[in-house]
């Protein structure tokens, strides 16, 4: 179908088209825009053709599902076999609150956990520290000690339920809560299934919730890798994650470039730290935003996975096929949603959340459409919920494999995007690799900018954005949303004093101690994390310890 | 906001050269979120203010302290993370304790319009809601902040 012979006769064939039919049709009555482009403003034509396509190769471009380059699906026979994970980001309040919430939603049909922790104990702070005055359980749930998690996963059988738990600055601490209390349990660490993200990179670039510098931080990624290739050979080390990049306003181009960019310095340091890559590379893994373009969004998704098979075969030469294949979560865009008429966003979210399985997601959170205002209350997330157990079981979308594949249209932006996320990755490779170029400022610059532009076209209504800058109205029915009581932080403040009243204080010490020693040789710091957390050390206690011997990062505030 | 310049006896009167407005923009408490902050800095900047933009995770004290070392005359807090009935008026609390009292304050992000009176009883001029566009918010600091000096 692609040969050049055929290919030259469609492209005639087209160019004919163009001016007589076509033509003809423009003359009378002229396209609605002089220029038709994606949210992230890469130019789309009208139609496309196999002569696009010129020399495709379907097996070396696409091949079959759970074979290389897995461009159609790292699984062979994908949501025939299983659907994907239905694991819906909650978390809110105290670890009662939350863990009430994640028993609803699995009530509801929803197949995995995934935690959100509220700012403090992102940012390794405690309830009680001024630091965490006025945010204490208003974007996730509170977690200052073991005591908390315990009551976060009570009646949650942790071998049997996957946890995905996003942290990073302080993720090897609160990792090692969740391993006490599978401990505690009784749930044998080789049972344990979930993820972590993990994914400090993507902090400095742009979800911005770190504590230490880089170095010391990969070095704490770098022992969690060892950590699970030998005792937790089941949980997903990091989500690599693109997800943020795009909500601080990276084009499709950057989300993907610069995660894979990410993935690959990762993929690096652990072998530098001298982990072999196929002892923990296939339990990387990846986590992508749906933003509102359906087919940039389908593209992206096909184009990362022939990516990342690339790289992972041709340059880190990874010898088991499980290290090549990416697989992702995927979370439907925040940025996108609006406060205005915010019951418009239940369309948005159920469109995004199609791009993501029409991309071949292993799992998806789809937002509620309250999110511009608050946390969702438990109508919104049911709704969120409701919206992938129609596309699974209505829609036709999980019938077929890459149902989408060999579109000319999908085929072509799949390699366009896939050839201008390579060029930034060059770049980034001439730059000294992903930490270098944080350290330049360059992602970050980057970012910037194309949000800059995004604001331009959207102020300038070149980006139409339903009852934003379009079908406008006066609204006067605000609906319903959660609201945290300001009890919860004196409630949880309490609960840590007496968390470190009861406990034992000179153990405690001895594990502290213990901790600021392990950090400044070459000692994996799980086990003595793990220790120190046993003990009910607080998040807060491990996290300054640390900072005394590994330093802070502060942001370097450029715009 | 040109002026004569020094020396002109145009009209018979000399003015002193109105200086440029300075506007600090601040992301109070933990929130990481600065998309929007950012980009209200740059389109400031652009409008031709004197931007000074203090960058994340800013407790009350470190905001106010750039505020006065730098000689503001405005300043534009970004929080999207919920603290916001918390902080900002902890915020303007601290202003008015070193006597700057009478300088512009306002915020946007994610703050609940029900939330909106009692920050504006406490001394917020003006808060911004998702959907606001750059063009209103540099139009709000032309018309509403002036040098305080």
């Amino acid at each position: 179908m692609y040969d050049k012979k055929r290919t030259r006769k469609i492209s005639e064939d087209r160019k004919r088209w163009e001016a007589e039919s076509l033509g003809k049709t423009l003359k009378r009555s002229p396209e609605r825009l002089s220029r038709f482009s994606t949210v992230s403003d890469e130019e789309i034509g009208a139609l496309y053709t196999p002569d696009l396509l010129e020399g495709f190769d379907y097996g070396k471009e696409l091949s079959f599902p759970g074979e290389y380059p897995y461009t159609r699906g790292v699984q062979p026979s994908m949501y025939r076999g299983r659907l994907w994970t239905m694991r819906q980001f909650a978390g809110y309040g105290s670890a009662e609150d939350t863990n009430g919430r994640f028993k609803y939603l699995l009530e509801q049909g929803q197949t995995g956990l995934s935690t959100a922790f509220h700012f403090p104990t992102l940012m390794g702070y405690d309830s009680d520290s001024p630091r965490a005055r006025g945010e204490v359980g208003k974007c996730g749930v509170a977690i200052d000690s073991l005591k908390d998690m315990e009551i976060l996963f009570a009646g949650i059988p942790l071998d049997r339920v996957t946890t995905s738990m996003t942290i990073n600055g302080p993720a090897a601490m609160i990792f090692a809560m969740y391993l006490a209390v599978a401990e505690k349990q009784g749930a044998s660490f080789d049972k344990l299934g979930g993820t972590i993200q993990n994914d400090i990179l993507k902090e400095y670039i742009a979800q911005h919730a770190w504590i230490f510098p880089p170095e010391p931080s990969m070095r704490i990624i770098t022992d969690i890798l060892g950590y699970c290739a030998e005792r937790v050979q089941k949980w997903n080390t990091i989500s690599i994650s693109g997800y943020h990049i795009r909500e601080a306003g990276s084009t499709a181009v950057q989300e993907l470039a610069f995660t894979i960019a990410d993935g690959i310095a990762y993929v690096k340091a652990g072998v530098e730290a001298g982990v072999p890559v196929d002892k923990f590379a296939p339990r990387l893994s990846f986590f992508f935003n749906a933003h509102m373009d359906f087919f940039e969004e389908v593209a992206k998704y096909r184009a990362a996975r022939r990516m990342w098979a690339r790289i992972m075969k041709v340059r880190f030469k990874a010898k088991d096929e499980n290290s090549w294949k990416l697989r992702f979560h995927t979370q439907t865009a925040g940025c996108t949603l609006t406060a205005q008429q915010p019951q418009n966003n239940i369309a948005r979210v159920a469109l995004q959340a199609l791009s993501a399985v029409l991309g071949g997601t292993q799992s998806l959170h789809t937002n509620s459409m309250d999110e511009t205002l608050a946390l969702p209350t438990e109508h919104a997330a049911t709704v969120a919920l409701r919206t992938q157990q129609i596309i699974a079981d209505e829609s036709g979308a999980a019938n077929s494999i890459d149902p989408l594949g060999g579109s000319f249209f999908v085929e072509r932006l799949t390699g366009e995007m896939e050839k201008k996320a390579m060029a930034y990755i060059e770049k980034i490779d001439d730059m000294g690799g992903m930490v270098a170029a944080i350290k330049r400022g360059y992602p970050q610059r980057e970012i910037a900018d194309a949000a800059f532009h995004h604001q331009r076209l959207v102020d300038a209504r070149e980006k139409k954005i339903v009852g934003v800058n379009c079908y406008k109205m006066e609204e006067n029915l605000p609906i319903p949303i959660l609201k945290i009581d300001e009890s919860v932080e004196k409630m949880q403040v309490e609960r840590t004093r007496q968390v470190r009243a009861k406990r034992n204080a000179k153990r405690v010490k001895s594990r502290i101690d213990a901790l600021k020693d392990a950090s400044l040789s070459n000692a994996n710091l799980m086990p003595v994390l793990l220790d120190a957390v046993r003990e009910y050390a607080t998040l807060g206690e491990v996290c300054d310890a640390l900072r005394e011997t590994m330093g802070t990062y502060t942001d370097p505030a450029m715009f | 906001m040109a002026s004569a310049a020094a020396g002109s006896q145009a009209a018979g009167k000399s003015r002193k050269p109105e200086r440029k407005v300075r506007i600090l923009i601040g992301k109070p408490g933990l929130d990481g979120h600065d998309r929007g902050a950012k980009i209200i800095a740059r389109a400031l900047r652009d409008a031709g203010f004197e931007i000074i933009y203090t960058g994340l995770h800013q407790t009350p004290e470190m905001i106010v302290n750039a505020a006065a070392q730098e000689d503001v005359d405005g300043i534009g807090l970004s929080i999207l993370s919920g603290a916001h009935n918390y902080l900002l008026p902890r915020i303007i609390a601290m202003l008015k304790a070193k006597k700057m009292g009478d300088v512009v304050v306002f915020g946007g992000g994610i703050i609940p319009d029900e939330d909106i009176p009692k920050l504006r009883k406490k001394g917020v001029d003006r808060v911004f809601t998702p959907g606001t566009t750059l063009q209103e918010i540099v139009a709000y600091v032309r018309e509403r902040v002036r040098p305080r000096k």
